[in-house]
């Protein structure tokens, strides 16, 4: 047995050559050359999605965006290991978990565009909107997945979030629950090495996953810049789920390439040089080396991907382009489910103050 | 004299660095608050000038900022702490008002938590949700706390050293979208005022508008319009929270007769409310026209696109006072 906290679970090295695990490999035999080039393909376009998402930032377009440069593989790699009817807990760098599971990317930026603070029906793709407080939806996963456990749905349930999360209250809490009611949860921590200037050992001075040894959950530490690795884990943890064998901790090590945020400057708290060793264990280049060796690559192929990523990007950018404003009286809509005098009143009131205006102008003109 | 132009930003951070000089038992602490010098950079440099023992960036974790700032403070520090952004001091919420502002009561005067409890908040920079709160009623209505904000880059500098000065543990909230106005000041000079009184920011004779935070630059942009148009409008800029100086307000309203309380935070319940009751009480027959609030509207607080409707500006200050001045 590899003890996979201090050897993260590796099946594509950098060069691209494959390793072979026996445990792991298992897991992922499915994947033949189809499916490692359709993971390619999503990769590739969740890089291309989060450059557009960062130029309509720059171009004023959007308030803010926190890019996943640099975590595709983490995001991508999970995702695919999920099944239509099980549920993931998103936070606010998951887009391509977002867009594997089928959110339209055409309404993707709407929070952050600051039309409404949600983007999609979270029914629709068993997808939440993104948690901004940082560790909250680790409980809200393990609630899910307790609900699942007594309906005795045979689903998983995923709460993704980062390294800086694990030291909220909420997350230790969600790991101390899931474990008492044995709750089909994935914890799955991106480690991306910072929580906006801090640096994982400030979270903990030993691995992420270790922490999960403390409340006898199983954890497993993997190479998060390696698509192929993380659908093996991801896959191993929600079969465990599934079948009644309650939560897994999952700790993918890999590293934000980019700022935290659009508005964040990474150069005052990390050096060059070591974004460049990352940068050689980037997740893209490593697939496309592996599909390379296994003569897989091709321009049809690579054309095509570039077309779907292309595509993707465009819907992104009409979507966002030309969502409308919200209407001023929108404000008042869905605080509570039923009507509420004090509301309704305001409303009235406010819309009485528009109207106002309305005549200033029409005399004006 | 030494006249100084600084932003409010770098007006804290000037009186932040004092506060540490001062007294070596000040300590910063928070996320992001060493080596980025925070978010709004409130802290940069300090990390560098006093070290990290003094500059402390903490685990990602509010309930344990303040829980351990209240522990250093029963063993005689005196924390600053910095709360990222209005919308997550609700998990520290439990610490401060359970344990930080009961410890005075609860020990009958032995022990004191003088803490500062920095708090970003406030609308109108077009931040995504849980960037935007006024959560300021929840802690004036927990007693035990001083709660303050001030308005422009002096008060902010002063402000903050009177707050780590007191024993009491305070609420600092910091108007966000005013990091970026920049005004001279002599930072030698004593402050004008102590910590809990309001400060007439404009005289007038019309009408008296208090605000506080974010909305007294609009308050006064609001009277100068007024101005134009024949009214001469009393701007008070409250400062303390709790205590309110309500000797202040009621001087004012005895030479006005008519006042409107503005606040970026929802109506209901809120400051307003408390403002409008004691007035009525005090001024009962000096007042010519109810006591008016513009607020926020009574809905969580709304998407970047719809603040400036919810926020209130200075056309919604100015319908109040017309409406007061017609009543
Ligand atoms: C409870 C809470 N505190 C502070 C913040 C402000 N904040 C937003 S993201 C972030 C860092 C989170 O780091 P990590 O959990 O490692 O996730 P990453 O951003 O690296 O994906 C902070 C401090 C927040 N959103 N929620």
């Amino acid at each position: 047995m590899v003890d996979t906290i201090a050897y993260p679970v590796q099946l594509i090295q950098p060069d691209g050559r494959r390793v072979f695990r026996p445990d792991y490999t298992s897991l992922v035999r499915d994947i033949g050359p189809d499916q490692l080039r359709d993971l390619y393909e999503d990769l590739v376009v969740a890089r291309r999605m989060d450059v557009e998402a960062v130029a309509l930032q720059r171009q004023g377009e959007l308030g803010l965006w926190a890019p996943l440069l640099g975590q595709e593989a983490a995001q991508v790699g999970s995702a695919r290991a999920l099944r239509p009817d099980d549920y993931a807990f998103i936070s606010y760098r998951e887009h391509a978990v977002a867009y594997c599971r089928g959110v339209d990317p055409g309404v993707m930026t709407r929070m952050w565009r600051g039309c409404a603070h949600f983007a999609w029906d979270p029914s629709s793709v068993n997808v939440t909107n993104p948690a901004i407080v940082v560790g909250s939806q680790g409980l809200h996963a393990t609630g899910y997945a307790m609900g699942a456990h007594l309906d005795g749905a045979e689903i998983a349930t995923i709460a993704y979030f980062g390294d800086g999360a694990t030291s909220q209250g909420d997350i230790a809490e969600a790991l101390g629950f899931s474990m008492s009611f044995n709750a089909p949860v994935v914890f799955f921590c991106q480690n991306n090495q910072f929580a906006i200037s801090e640096p994982v050992h400030l979270q903990s001075p030993v691995p992420i996953a270790q922490r999960a040894a403390g409340y006898g959950m199983p954890a497993v530490r993997v190479d998060g810049n390696d698509v192929l690795a993380v659908l093996a884990v991801t896959r191993q943890a929600t079969q465990r789920a599934r079948e009644g064998s309650g939560p897994t901790f999952i700790e993918a090590v890999t590293y934000r390439m980019g700022p935290h945020t659009t508005s964040d400057d990474p150069t005052r708290y990390r050096a060059a040089a070591e974004t460049e060793v990352w940068k050689a264990r980037d997740p893209i280049d490593r697939i496309r080396r592996l599909l390379d060796r296994e003569d897989l690559l091709d321009d049809v192929f690579l054309a095509r991907v570039q077309a779907t990523a292309d595509d993707v990007a465009a819907r992104l950018r009409s979507g966002t382009v030309e969502a409308p404003d919200p209407a001023p009286l929108d404000l008042f809509e869905h605080v509570y489910s039923t009507d509420h005098p004090l509301i309704d009143e305001e409303r009235e009131q406010y819309a009485a103050y528009l109207a106002g205006f309305a005549g200033i102008e029409e005399a004006l003109s | 004299m030494t006249t100084t132009t600084l932003s409010f930003g770098a007006a804290l951070n000037a009186g932040l660095r004092r506060a540490l000089e001062h007294d070596r038992k000040v300590v910063i602490m928070g996320e992001d608050v060493g080596r980025l010098g925070g978010v709004f950079r409130v802290t940069d440099t300090l990390q560098k000038d006093f070290g990290d023992n003094r500059v402390i960036d903490t685990p990602l974790a509010e309930s344990g900022i303040i829980g351990a700032a209240f522990g250093m403070a029963l063993r005689g520090y005196r924390p600053v702490c910095e709360i990222q952004f209005d919308g997550f001091v609700y998990p520290a919420f439990d610490q401060i008002v359970s344990q930080v502002a009961k410890i005075h009561y609860r020990t009958q005067g032995r022990v004191t938590a003088p803490l500062t409890i920095r708090i970003p908040y406030g609308g109108g920079i077009g931040a995504v949700e849980h960037h935007s709160e006024s959560p300021e009623a929840y802690f004036a209505h927990t007693a035990g706390l001083r709660v303050v904000t001030p308005s422009n880059p002096a008060d902010a500098f002063h402000m903050i050293q009177q707050s780590v000065a007191s024993d009491d543990p305070v609420i600092f909230f910091e108007p966000k979208r005013r990091y970026w106005d920049k005004a001279d000041f002599d930072v030698d000079a004593e402050p004008d005022l102590p910590l809990h009184r309001a400060r007439v920011a404009r005289e007038g004779t019309d009408a008296t508008i208090v605000a506080y935070g974010s909305v007294v630059p609009t308050a006064l942009s609001a009277a100068a319009v007024a101005d134009d148009e024949g009214h001469s409008l009393e701007v008070i800029d409250l400062r303390s929270l709790s205590p309110i100086d309500f000797d202040t307000i009621e001087q004012s309203v005895r030479k006005t007769g008519r006042l409107v309380v503005a606040h970026e935070a929802s109506t209901f319940a809120g400051l307003g409310a408390e403002i409008a009751a004691r007035i009525s009480e005090r001024c009962f027959y000096q007042l010519d026209a109810p006591v008016l609030r513009v607020g926020g509207f009574d809905v969580p607080y709304p998407p970047a696109k719809l603040e400036s409707h919810h926020l209130p500006d200075a056309d919604r200050l100015l319908d109040a006072v017309d409406r007061s001045l017609a009543a």
